[in-house]
C-alpha cells in the first residue's frame, strides 16, 4: 500500500486527453493550428513567429547600415518605404535611434529568447525526456499567445505618429523616463514597456512549464544524468529566465511610475529645455542595476539553448560521444550560476565605485573558465570523428567558431580598465554580435536543419543549406570582424553619421564594406526562407531516424501524433551518446536499447563499475536479471 | 499491494504512464513553487530599489513613527497600532488558510468552505484597512510625487508603489480564493477526489503573507 501512496501524485494528472486511449476531443482547424495545446505545434508557432520577427529585425539593421555607409546620399526607396521617417530619402536622426533600439529589442528578446528557447524547449523537452506533452499544455498555449501579442504591440509602435522607442534596447532613464525627452520617449516607449511586460508574462508561463516538465515528467530510466545535453541546456535556460525576468518586472514597474505618475525613482536634478524638473532623490544607476540583473543572465538565456543544440548536433554528426558529458553539465551550471553575479560589468563607466568594478571584473573573468571547457570539449568531440558535413553540422561548427572568436574579446571588455576605452564603441558591438548574436543564430539554424524532420516529417534541401551556410558565415565575419578595428579607434556606437566627425571619416570605406556584406548576408537568409517553406510542402520525405540519433525523439513516428508515442512511452536504459561504441553492431545505440541486447559492446563503466573486469563479470551476471525484465514489452 | 500489480497499474496507462516524479509532488504544486520563487525575485528587486534609494537619501528620510502614527479612536496617535492590527488580520487569514488545507486533506467540504470563507474575509478586511490607510495618508498630503514635509518625495513614491504592488497580490489572491471557493461549493474537487487546488492557492496566500512581513519591516519598523 505504501508504494501506491507515493505513486499517487503523478496519477493525479488531470489531462487525460493526451493519453492515446483518452483521445476523445475532435480537432478543428482552430484547435489544431491556432489555439493548439500540442507542444510540437506550439514549437512551430514560436519558430515561425520568431523567424518573422528575425527577418524584420534584420531588415531594420540593413536600413541603418545604409545610413552608416552612405550618410550623404539619398535613397528615394527609403522615403517610399518609411514615409515621414525618411523624408527626402534619408533616414531621420530620431528614426535612426528608433531603428537601432527596435533592432536590438527584437533580436535579443523576440528572436533569440522566445524564438529560440520557445521553439526548441517546446519541441524537444517532452520528446527527449519521454513525456506525452508539457506539464500544463494550456499554460504553454497562453505563453505563445502572450508572446504573439507582445510582438504585435512592439511592431505596432512603428505606426504611431512619433515613432517607436528610441533610447536603445536597454531603455536607460532619464531618456526613457521623460516623455518629453526625444520623440521616441513618448507613446513609442509606452508601447515598448507594454510589449516587454507581456513578453515577461509569456516567459514566466513558459519557464514554469519547462522546469516542471523536466523535473517531474521524465520517463522511466531517464535520470538527470541520462538526459541529452539539449534538455539540460533548455532546462537551465528556463531557470535563468524564471529568476531574472521578474527583476525586469520591478525595473519596468518603477519606470512606468516615473513616466506616468510623477515619481522620481530614477530621476534627480534634471534640466530639460532650460527648465528644472522637480524630481530629486532618484538615481538612473538604480535602473541600470535592476536592468542588468536581468540583462546579463539574458545573454546566457540567448546562448545556452544553442550550447545544447550544438552538443547534440556535433556528437551525432561526428559519430562520437560528446567529449566530457558531465563536464558539459557542470560548465553550464557554472555559467548559469555565475551569470547572476557579473551584471555590473556593463556599468564600469556608469560612475560605480571602482572597488565594486574590480569585484565584478573577477567574477566576469571566471566565466571564461567554464566557457573554455565547453569550447575545448566541442573541439575534442570533433577530433578524429567520422564527420558528416551536413548543413546542421556546418552551422554547429560555425557556432563554435563564433563563440570562440567573440568570446576572446569578452576577456578584453570584461576588464574594468580596458573597458574605459572600449565601452560603447564598435568593439563591444563586434564582441556581442559574434558571441551571442551570430553564435546563437548559427546554433538556431543548426537546430532547425537538424530537427526539421521532427517538425514537418520532411528533410530540408542540403544543397541550399550549404549555400546558405557559406554565404552567411562569410558575411557574418565580414560584417562583425572589421568592427573591432573601428572600436579600437574609438568609434562610438549609436552615432547617426560619422562624416560629421573628422576623426571618424577615414572609416567610411570600412562601413561601406560592412554594409555590403550585411546586404549579402541578408540575401542569404532568403535562400533559407525559401528552403524552409518549400521543404514543408515538397521536401524529401524523412525516415523515422534520418540522422541515426540515439535520443528519444527519433523513436516517435514520422507522423507526429498528439501524445507523441502511439503505444507505451519507451523506457530508457543508457546515456544518449553511445556513438561508434567498440564492439557494437551499428555505430549508434539508441537510449531505448537495454544493455542485455548489447553484450558485445558493454564495458564495465556502463554499469558504474570501476574495478577489475573479472569482478565486474561476476557482478553483472549476478544482477542482470533486473536489467532484462522491463525491456521487453 | 505487491510490486507486480503496481507495475501493471502503471503500464495500464494511469495518466501519463511515464516514470514517477522525483519529488513525489503533483505537477501543479511544483509549478506554484517555481512561480513563487520567481515572484520572490520581483519583490526582492523592488525592495532592493527601496534600500538603495533610502540609503542614498538617509539624511532626508521621514521617521515612520511620525508618518504612520495615527490610529482610529486614538487622537493622540499611536505608532504601529493600526499596522499591527493589519498584520494580525493577514496572519490570521493565513491560519484559516492552513485550516482549510487541513480540512481538504480530510475531504470535508463543509469545513473547507468555512475556513476559505474566513480567509476571503480576512483578505478583504486587510485590503479595507489598506484602503483606509491610503485614504488617510492621501488626505494628509502623501501621494505619488507628493509629500507634505520637507523630506525626500521618494518616501511616498516607494510606499505607495510597493504596498500597492503587494495589495495587488492580495487582491488577486482574494479573487483566486473566491474562484476556488465557488469550485468547492460546486463540488468540483469532491468529484476530483482531492482538494489539491486549495493547497496550491494556500501556497500563494502564505507567500503574499510572507512578503508583507518584509514590507512591514522595511516601511514601518526600521
Amino acid at each position: 500500500m505504501a508504494t501506491i501512496a507515493t505513486h499517487e501524485p503523478t496519477g493525479l494528472h488531470d489531462n487525460l486527453a493526451h493519453t492515446p486511449d483518452g483521445h476523445h476531443h475532435k480537432e478543428t482547424f482552430l484547435t489544431k493550428y491556432v489555439f493548439s495545446q500540442d507542444h510540437k505545434m506550439i514549437a512551430k508557432q514560436f519558430l515561425i513567429t520568431g523567424m518573422v520577427m528575425g527577418i524584420i529585425g534584420m531588415g531594420l539593421s540593413l536600413l541603418f547600415r545604409i545610413q552608416l555607409a552612405y550618410p550623404d546620399q539619398t535613397f528615394p526607396f527609403l522615403e517610399a518605404l518609411l514615409g515621414r521617417f525618411a523624408e527626402g530619402g534619408r533616414i531621420s536622426p530620431s528614426f535612426y535611434l528608433a531603428l537601432v533600439t527596435i533592432h536590438g529589442t527584437i533580436m535579443v528578446f523576440f528572436l533569440l529568447t522566445a524564438g529560440l528557447s520557445g521553439t526548441f524547449a517546446n519541441l524537444l523537452i517532452p520528446l527527449q525526456i519521454g513525456a506525452r506533452d508539457m506539464a500544463s499544455p494550456f499554460m504553454n498555449m497562453l505563453s505563445f499567445w502572450f508572446f504573439f501579442v507582445a510582438c504585435l504591440v512592439m511592431l505596432g509602435s512603428f505606426f504611431i505618429e512619433a515613432g517607436p522607442a528610441s533610447s536603445g534596447w536597454t531603455v536607460y532613464p532619464p531618456l526613457s523616463a521623460l516623455p518629453q525627452a526625444i520623440p521616441g520617449s513618448g507613446l513609442g516607449m509606452t508601447f515598448w514597456l507594454i510589449s516587454i511586460f507581456l513578453f515577461i508574462i509569456s516567459q514566466v508561463l513558459g519557464g514554469i512549464n519547462y522546469i516542471s516538465t523536466v523535473l517531474n515528467m521524465r520517463t522511466q530510466g531517464m535520470t538527470m544524468t541520462k538526459m541529452p545535453l539539449t534538455t539540460w541546456a533548455l532546462f537551465l535556460t528556463a531557470v535563468l529566465g524564471l529568476l531574472s525576468f521578474p527583476v525586469l518586472v520591478s525595473a519596468v514597474v518603477l519606470l512606468i511610475f516615473d513616466r506616468s505618475f510623477g515619481t522620481s525613482f530614477y530621476l534627480s536634478d534634471i534640466f530639460i529645455g532650460g527648465q528644472a524638473l522637480p524630481n530629486t532623490g532618484g538615481s538612473p544607476i538604480l535602473y541600470q542595476h535592476l536592468f542588468w540583473f536581468l540583462g546579463h543572465p539574458e545573454v546566457y538565456i540567448v546562448i545556452m539553448p544553442t550550447f545544447g543544440i550544438v552538443s547534440e548536433v556535433l556528437s551525432v554528426n561526428a559519430r562520437k560521444p560528446i567529449f566530457g558529458y558531465r563536464a558539459m553539465i557542470m560548465s553550464m551550471m557554472a555559467i548559469a550560476g555565475l551569470s547572476f553575479i557579473v551584471w555590473a560589468h556593463h556599468m564600469f563607466v556608469s560612475g560605480m565605485n571602482p572597488f565594486l568594478g574590480g569585484v565584478f571584473m573577477i567574477t566576469t573573468l571566471i566565466i571564461a573558465v567554464p566557457s573554455a571547457v565547453k569550447a575545448f570539449n566541442y573541439i575534442a568531440t570533433l577530433w578524429r570523428g567520422n564527420i558528416n558535413f551536413t548543413p546542421q553540422m556546418l552551422f554547429a561548427i560555425g557556432m563554435v567558431s563564433f563563440f570562440i572568436s567573440g568570446g576572446l574579446t569578452g576577456i578584453w571588455v570584461g576588464n574594468a580598465a580596458l573597458d574605459i576605452n572600449l565601452h560603447d564603441t564598435y568593439f563591444v558591438i563586434a564582441h556581442f554580435h559574434l558571441v551571442m548574436g551570430s553564435a546563437a543564430v548559427f546554433g538556431m539554424f543548426a537546430g532547425i536543419y537538424h530537427w526539421f524532420p521532427k517538425m514537418y516529417g520532411r528533410l530540408m534541401s542540403k544543397r541550399s543549406g550549404y549555400l546558405h551556410f557559406w554565404l552567411t558565415f562569410v558575411a557574418a565575419y565580414l560584417v562583425f570582424f572589421p568592427m573591432h578595428f573601428l572600436g579600437l579607434d574609438g568609434v562610438p556606437r549609436r552615432y547617426y553619421e560619422f562624416t560629421a566627425f573628422g576623426m571618424f571619416e577615414e572609416w567610411i570605406e570600412v562601413n561601406k564594406l560592412i554594409t555590403i556584406a550585411a546586404i549579402v548576408g541578408g540575401a542569404a537568409q532568403l535562400i533559407f526562407i525559401y528552403n524552409f517553406f518549400r521543404s514543408i510542402f515538397w521536401g524529401e520525405r524523412a525516415t523515422q531516424n534520418p540522422w541515426k540519433s540515439n535520443t528519444l525523439e527519433w523513436t516517435t513516428p514520422v507522423e507526429r501524433l498528439h501524445g507523441n508515442w502511439p503505444g507505451d512511452i519507451p523506457h530508457v536504459h543508457r546515456w544518449p551518446y553511445d556513438y561508434s561504441k567498440p564492439g557494437a553492431e551499428d555505430d549508434f545505440i539508441p537510449q531505448t536499447v537495454p544493455y542485455s541486447e548489447t553484450i558485445s559492446s558493454n564495458v564495465p563503466y556502463d554499469f558504474g563499475f570501476h574495478g577489475d573486469a573479472e569482478g565486474f563479470t561476476h557482478e553483472f551476471y549476478k544482477g542482470n536479471k533486473e536489467e532484462r525484465t522491463p525491456a521487453k514489452d | 499491494m505487491s510490486a507486480v500489480t503496481n507495475a501493471e497499474k502503471v503500464k495500464a496507462g494511469s495518466a501519463w504512464g511515464g516514470g514517477r516524479s522525483p519529488f513525489s509532488i503533483e505537477y501543479g504544486k511544483l509549478m506554484m513553487w517555481i512561480f513563487l520563487l520567481s515572484d520572490a525575485f520581483t519583490f526582492s528587486g523592488l525592495l532592493a530599489a527601496y534600500g538603495s534609494i533610502r540609503f542614498s537619501n538617509s539624511d532626508n528620510w521621514p521617521d515612520p513613527d511620525v508618518v504612520f502614527q495615527s490610529a482610529p479612536f486614538i487622537p493622540s496617535g499611536a505608532p504601529l497600532v493600526f499596522v499591527g492590527i493589519m498584520t494580525f488580520i493577514l496572519i490570521m487569514s493565513s491560519v484559516t488558510m492552513v485550516l482549510a488545507v487541513e480540512a481538504g486533506h480530510r475531504g470535508s467540504r463543509k469545513e473547507v468552505t468555512k475556513w476559505l470563507l474566513w480567509t476571503v474575509f480576512g483578505g478583504l478586511l486587510f485590503l479595507s484597512c489598506q484602503a483606509y490607510e491610503w485614504a488617510h495618508l492621501h488626505h494628509e498630503g502623501y501621494w505619488w510625487g507628493r509629500i507634505p514635509t520637507e523630506h525626500n518625495v521618494n518616501f511616498s513614491n516607494l510606499f505607495f508603489t510597493i504596498t500597492g504592488f503587494h495589495g495587488f497580490h492580495v487582491t488577486t489572491g482574494v479573487v483566486i480564493n473566491i474562484v476556488v471557493l465557488i469550485n468547492v461549493l460546486k463540488g468540483t474537487y469532491e468529484r476530483r477526489g482531492h482538494y489539491l487546488m486549495v493547497e496550491k492557492v494556500g501556497l500563494y496566500w502564505h507567500f503574499v503573507d510572507l512578503v508583507w512581513v518584509f514590507v512591514f519591516t522595511f516601511f514601518y519598523l526600521v
